[in-house]
C-alpha cells in the first residue's frame, strides 16, 4: 500500500509525463517517445490509484476483470482499423470517455461516502461540479456516436436541419439549467436523481441535434471539438472527486482539443459558432449561384495514359490529396506513382489542406500508411507559394480545398478560406468521379481553367490506370 | 466543299520566313482544308516543295488565284493585292495602325482580313495563336547569337590551363518575350546577365530565367496595360538614365528591347554611354525599327561606333527562318483551328467570338479595327476583401487591440474576484491548476505538426482515459461500514466505466503507436 503523500507524487509524474507525450508530437522523429511517455504516465497513474490508499483489496478483481475485458477490446480494434477509419475510430472512443463520465458521475453522487461529509457552499460547488461533468460527459456521448455513424456513412453526411433549432437548443439550454437550479436545492439523493435524470436526457438529445446538423465536411471541426469535450468531461469529473491529475489531463486534452478546432475553422474561414450551429450556406451565406459568379466555359477531359504521360515529362509534381482519396482507398496506388516518379527524377510533393479528410491530419496519416515518407509531405502554407513553379497538380478526390472562388470571387460562400493554388501550376488535373460540386455546394471555377485537365473516374481505378501507363 | 489554303512565297526582299511548314500542312489536311503551296515557297527557310507534296499539299503556281484563305508573313504589297478577289481571307502580320492605305486598298478588295499582329493577347485562350511572343521568342535568341557572333571572347567563365577568362556580362533593357528568351539564352552560354524593366512585376521573370533584375530607384509603375509598358515620367528617366550610364560601363554586350506601343523606342543608350563602353563591346538594338534604343543605331545594320559593334538588325526572325517558320506556322495552325471548329475544312470568322473579333481586321470588305475593348468579363480578380493574414501555424498572433485586451481583463478580473470570494479553499487549489494546465495544454499543443493532428487526437484520446481513476477509486474505498451505501450499483456503474475507459486506453495508446511507426523519411 502506498501513503498518500506518494500517491500525489505519482500523480505529479503522471501529469509531467502527459505534457511531455503531447510535446514530443511536435515532430514525428520525437513523436513515438512521446507516446511512450504518454503510456508511462498512465500506467503509473493507474497503477497509483490502484495501490494507493483510495482503494480497499476487495476492489482488485473487479478493476482487473473490467480492465483485461476493456484492453482486449482496445488492443483488437487498434490492430484491425484501417487508416481511413481512423476518424470513426476516434469518435466512437470519445463517445466511451464521455459515457464513463457519465456513469462516474452517477455513481460518485449516489455514494455517501463521497458526498455525506460535505455541507454548505462545498456541498453545492460538489454538486455543481457533477452536474457538470454528467452534462458535459452526455453531450459528448451522444454527439460521439453520431459522429461516428456520420463518418462510417451509417448515417447520412447531409446537415439534418430541423425548423427553429436554435430555439430548441435555447429551450434544451433553459431546461437545463432550471434542472440544474432544482438539483441543487434537493437535499435528498433519491429525489435529486430525477432532475438528473431529465437533465441527462436533455443533454444527450441535445448532443445528438448538434452533430446531427453538421455537414459532412465540417466533420474535422466536430471530431476535434468532441475531442475537447472528453477532455472537460475528465476535468469536471477531476473537480468532483478533488483529483488534481484528472484536472491536469482533462484541461491538457480539452485545450488541446479546442485548439485543434480552431485550427480547422480558420482552415475553412469559419468561426467556431457557425459551425456548431449547423447547416453551411444555408444560415445567412448567400445561396450559391445567387450571389456568387457562376464559372462559364467548358471542362477539358484527359485520359489516364495522357496524365501519365504530362507526369512523366514533368519536372516538379505537387499532389492534393481530398477525402476522395480516403473513400476510393487510392493511397497505396498513389505512393506506387510517386516512387515511379522518384525514380524517374520528378520531384513530386503533397500539398495537405488543414481541412483534407474528416479529421484533422487525416491525410498525413493515409500517406504515412501507404509509406510515403513525410518530408516531402508539406503544409498549405509551406508548397502553396511553389504552384507557380510546378508543372502538375495533380487533385485527388478533393474539391473546395481547391476552389479559386475562395480567393476570387467575394460573393462566394467560401470566399476568404484559404485554399491550396494549384491552379497556378502549369497543369492541373483533377480527379472526380464526377461533375458534382463539393460539400459547399459551390460550383468550381478550377475546373473551367484553360490549363486544367478532368480526369474522370473511380480515383483508385483511375489512379491505377496512370500507374500501368507509366510502368510501360 | 472544302476550302482551299494558299502559301504565297515571301516577296519582301530578304525574308526567308514562309508561313506554313510542312507538319503543320498535315494538320491542315486533317481539319478538312486542301493547301496550295507556291514553288519554292519554303526553299529559303530548308523546306522543299518536296516535303510539301510528301505532307499533302499541292504545289502550284498560281496560289493567289486558287486559294480561299491565302496564309502570309509579310503584310501583302501593293502587287499582291491587286491579285485578291472578292470573298477571299487573308491571314498574316498587317499592322493595320501603321499601315492605313494598305488597310483601304484591302477593304475595296471586298476580302476578309485576319491580322494576327491583332490578337487580343490578353486572352489566356489566344496564346496559342500569338505569332508575335513566337517572333519574339526567335528575335531574342537570335539577338544573343547575334551578340556572340560579334563578341570577341566566351559568354562563359573558364579557368584553363592558358589563363582565367572572365565570363561575359550583359544587359538586357525591357523583359519581354524578347528578353526574357535573350535573358534565357545567354545564361544559357554561361554569361551573368542582368536585366532592367519599367514593369516592376517581370523581376520575378528575370529571376526565374536566371538573370538579376536591377531595379530602378524611384517609384513609378510602369505598367500600361495589357502587359505592355507605358511612358514614364522625367524625374524616373532621369534615374533609369544613370543606371544605363552606370550598366554600360559596366558590361560587355547590351541587348534593347525596349518599346512603347505606338509610340517611337524610348532612347535608352546614348552616345556618350557606348562611348564609355569597353572596347569590343556589342549593343543589339531590338527596337532598330522603331527608331532605336541607341542614338547610334542604323536599322538593319551592324555598324561600328566608337569601338562598339551596334547591331540593329529589323529581320532577326527571318535569320532563323527555319525556327520562325515552324512556330508561326503551327500559331495559324492554331488558328485555323479555333476558325473551323467543325473540321470541315470551312472557316466561319465568328464575330463574336473574343479572339477571333480582334483579330479580324477586315470583315468582307468593311473596315472592323479597330475592335471594340473587351468585355470586363476578363476584368482582373478582385483580391477578396483585404483581411489581415491570419498568423501561421505555431507563430505569435500580433497583439490585441488595446480595447480587446482591457476587456478580457476585466472579465477575467471579475470571474477571479467572484470566484475567490465565494468560493471555498479546495475549490480555488484546484481551480489554481486547472486554469495552469489549460495555459500549459495551449502553449504545447501550438508546437504541434499538423502532419501529426491525427495522432494528436487520439493519443489525447488515449490520456483522457485517465478518467478511470475516479471510477478506480469508486470500486471499493475504504468505508467505516456504519455508512449506508448502495454498493452493487456503485461498483456495477465503475466497473462498466472501468471496461469502457480501458478500451480507450489500450486502443488509444496502440493505434497512436500502430499510426506513428508509418511516419518515416
Amino acid at each position: 500500500m502506498m501513503s498518500a503523500t506518494l500517491l500525489t507524487a505519482s500523480y505529479l509524474g503522471a501529469a509531467i509525463l502527459f505534457i511531455l507525450s503531447l510535446g514530443g508530437l511536435s515532430s514525428p522523429e520525437s513523436s513515438r517517445r512521446g507516446n511512450l511517455y504518454g503510456m508511462t504516465g498512465m500506467a503509473i497513474a493507474v497503477l497509483a490509484t490502484v495501490l494507493g490508499p483510495q482503494v480497499t483489496k476487495a476492489g482488485y478483481p473487479w478493476i482487473i476483470g473490467a480492465m483485461a475485458v476493456g484492453a482486449c477490446i482496445g488492443l483488437y480494434a487498434a490492430r484491425f482499423v484501417k487508416m481511413t477509419q481512423m476518424p470513426e475510430l476516434v469518435a466512437l472512443m470519445h463517445s466511451l470517455v464521455g459515457l464513463a463520465a457519465v456513469l462516474i458521475g452517477y455513481a460518485n453522487y449516489v455514494d455517501p461516502a463521497a458526498t455525506g461529509h460535505l455541507q454548505g457552499a462545498e456541498k453545492t460547488i460538489h454538486e455543481l461540479e457533477i452536474y457538470a461533468g454528467i452534462l458535459i460527459g452526455a453531450i459528448t456521448f451522444s454527439g460521439s456516436i453520431i459522429a461516428f455513424g456520420k463518418l462510417s456513412a451509417r448515417i447520412s453526411g447531409k446537415p439534418m436541419l430541423l425548423p427553429a433549432r436554435h430555439w430548441i437548443n435555447l429551450a434544451g439550454l433553459l431546461a437545463v439549467i432550471w434542472c440544474g437550479g432544482w438539483f441543487i436545492q434537493t437535499p435528498a439523493i433519491d429525489a435529486g436523481l430525477r432532475p438528473l435524470a431529465i437533465m441527462t436526457v436533455i443533454a444527450l438529445l441535445f448532443g445528438v441535434h448538434m452533430v446531427m446538423a453538421i455537414g459532412g465536411a465540417d466533420m474535422p471541426v466536430v471530431v476535434s471539438m468532441l475531442n475537447s469535450y472528453s477532455g472537460w468531461a475528465a476535468a469536471a469529473t477531476g473537480f468532483m472527486l478533488s483529483n488534481d491529475l484528472l484536472i491536469v489531463t482533462g484541461a491538457l486534452v480539452g485545450s488541446s482539443g479546442a485548439i485543434l478546432s480552431y485550427i480547422m475553422c480558420r482552415a475553412m474561414n469559419r468561426n467556431f459558432i457557425s459551425v456548431i450551429a449547423g447547416g453551411f450556406g444555408t444560415a445567412g451565406g448567400a445561396a450559391p449561384g445567387a450571389g456568387g459568379a457562376q464559372p462559364a466555359g467548358e471542362v477539358t477531359a484527359i485520359s489516364a495514359p495522357d496524365t501519365a504521360a504530362l507526369l512523366r515529362e514533368a519536372k516538379n509534381v505537387i499532389v492534393v490529396p481530398g477525402y476522395g482519396m480516403a473513400v476510393a482507398q487510392a493511397q497505396h496506388t498513389v505512393y506506387e506513382i510517386t516512387r515511379l516518379l522518384r525514380e524517374k527524377g520528378v520531384q513530386v510533393r503533397f500539398g495537405i489542406h488543414p481541412v483534407a479528410g474528416r479529421m484533422p491530419g487525416h491525410m498525413n496519416v493515409l500517406l504515412a500508411e501507404a509509406k510515403v515518407p513525410y518530408d516531402i509531405v508539406m503544409e498549405m502554407d509551406e508548397i502553396n507559394a511553389d504552384f507557380p513553379d510546378t508543372d502538375v497538380a495533380m487533385v485527388i478526390g478533393a474539391n473546395d480545398i481547391v476552389n479559386p472562388a475562395a480567393q476570387e470571387d467575394p460573393a462566394s460562400p467560401i470566399a476568404g478560406m484559404p485554399v491550396l493554388e494549384v491552379w497556378k501550376a502549369k497543369t492541373s488535373i483533377v480527379m472526380k468521379r464526377s461533375m458534382a460540386s463539393g460539400y459547399a455546394g459551390v460550383d468550381n471555377p478550377l475546373f473551367y481553367k484553360d490549363n486544367n485537365r478532368m480526369l474522370f473516374g473511380d480515383a483508385k481505378k483511375m489512379l491505377d490506370e496512370v500507374l500501368a501507363a507509366l510502368k510501360r | 466543299m472544302a476550302q482551299v489554303i494558299g502559301v504565297p512565297r515571301e516577296t519582301a526582299a530578304g525574308e526567308k520566313r514562309v508561313a506554313t511548314v510542312p507538319e503543320a500542312v498535315e494538320k491542315l489536311v486533317k481539319l478538312g482544308f486542301r493547301v496550295m503551296v507556291e514553288p519554292g515557297a519554303g526553299d529559303a527557310a530548308n523546306f522543299s516543295d518536296d516535303a510539301y507534296r510528301a505532307a499533302g499539299a499541292e504545289v502550284v503556281a498560281d496560289v493567289w488565284a486558287n486559294a480561299d484563305i491565302v496564309f502570309k508573313v509579310r503584310a501583302p504589297t501593293r502587287a499582291e493585292v491587286a491579285l485578291m478577289r472578292q470573298g477571299q481571307t487573308l491571314i498574316s502580320f498587317l499592322w493595320p495602325a501603321q499601315n492605313p492605305e494598305l488597310m483601304q486598298q484591302l477593304a475595296a478588295r471586298k476580302v476578309t482580313v485576319l491580322a494576327i499582329d491583332a490578337l487580343p493577347r490578353m486572352l489566356s485562350r489566344a496564346q496559342k495563336m500569338d505569332a508575335l511572343t513566337s517572333m519574339a521568342g526567335v528575335t531574342g535568341y537570335r539577338a544573343v547569337i547575334e551578340a556572340a557572333h560579334h563578341f570577341g571572347r566566351f559568354f562563359a567563365g573558364q579557368i584553363t590551363a592558358a589563363g582565367k577568362i572572365p565570363p561575359a556580362k550583359m544587359f538586357v533593357a525591357g523583359a519581354g518575350v524578347a528578353g526574357l528568351s535573350a535573358i534565357g539564352t545567354a545564361v544559357g552560354l554561361g554569361a551573368i546577365v542582368r536585366a532592367n524593366d519599367t514593369r516592376a512585376e517581370v523581376a520575378d521573370q528575370v529571376a526565374s530565367m536566371g538573370g538579376e533584375f536591377v531595379k530602378v530607384d524611384y517609384a513609378e509603375e510602369g505598367s500600361g496595360g495589357g502587359g505592355y509598358a507605358k511612358v514614364m515620367s522625367e524625374g524616373f528617366q532621369k534615374v533609369q538614365s544613370e543606371m544605363y550610364a552606370r550598366q554600360a560601363r559596366e558590361v560587355d554586350i547590351i541587348i534593347t528591347t525596349a518599346l512603347i506601343p505606338g509610340k517611337p523606342a524610348p532612347r535608352l543608350i546614348t552616345a556618350e554611354m557606348v562611348r564609355s563602353m569597353k572596347p569590343g563591346s556589342v549593343i543589339v538594338d531590338l527596337a532598330a525599327e522603331q527608331g532605336g534604343n541607341c542614338e547610334l543605331t542604323e536599322p538593319g545594320q551592324a555598324v561600328v561606333r566608337h569601338g562598339v559593334t551596334i547591331v540593329g538588325y529589323t529581320d532577326l526572325p527571318s535569320r532563323l527562318a527555319k525556327q520562325s517558320s515552324t512556330l508561326y506556322a503551327t500559331n495559324l495552325f492554331r488558328l485555323a483551328e479555333e476558325l473551323c471548329k467543325t473540321k470541315d475544312g470551312v472557316i466561319h470568322v465568328n464575330m463574336d467570338d473574343d479572339a477571333i473579333r480582334g483579330l479580324t481586321v477586315i470583315k468582307e470588305g468593311r473596315i472592323t479595327w479597330p475592335p471594340p475593348p473587351l468585355k470586363p468579363a476578363a476584368a482582373p480578380p478582385k483580391p477578396v476583401a483585404a483581411r489581415p493574414p491570419a498568423p501561421k501555424h505555431g507563430e505569435p498572433s500580433g497583439p490585441a487591440s488595446a480595447r480587446t485586451t482591457a476587456i478580457v481583463f476585466l472579465a477575467a478580473a471579475a470571474l477571479f474576484w467572484f470566484i475567490g470570494a465565494h468560493a471555498p479553499a479546495a475549490f480555488l487549489g484546484h481551480f489554481t491548476v486547472f486554469v495552469l494546465a489549460c495555459f500549459v495544454g495551449y502553449m504545447v499543443i501550438w508546437n504541434v505538426t499538423p502532419a501529426l493532428h491525427t495522432p494528436l487526437m487520439s493519443v489525447t484520446n488515449a490520456i483522457s482515459s485517465i478518467i478511470a481513476v475516479g471510477a478506480l477509486v469508486q470500486v471499493a474505498p475504504p468505508i467505516n461500514d456504519s455508512l449506508q451505501r448502495p454498493a452493487p450499483w456503485i461498483i456495477g456503474l465503475a466497473v462498466v466505466s472501468i471496461a469502457l475507459v480501458a478500451i480507450n486506453m489500450f486502443g488509444g495508446f496502440a493505434v497512436t503507436q500502430r499510426m506513428l511507426q508509418m511516419f518515416r523519411k
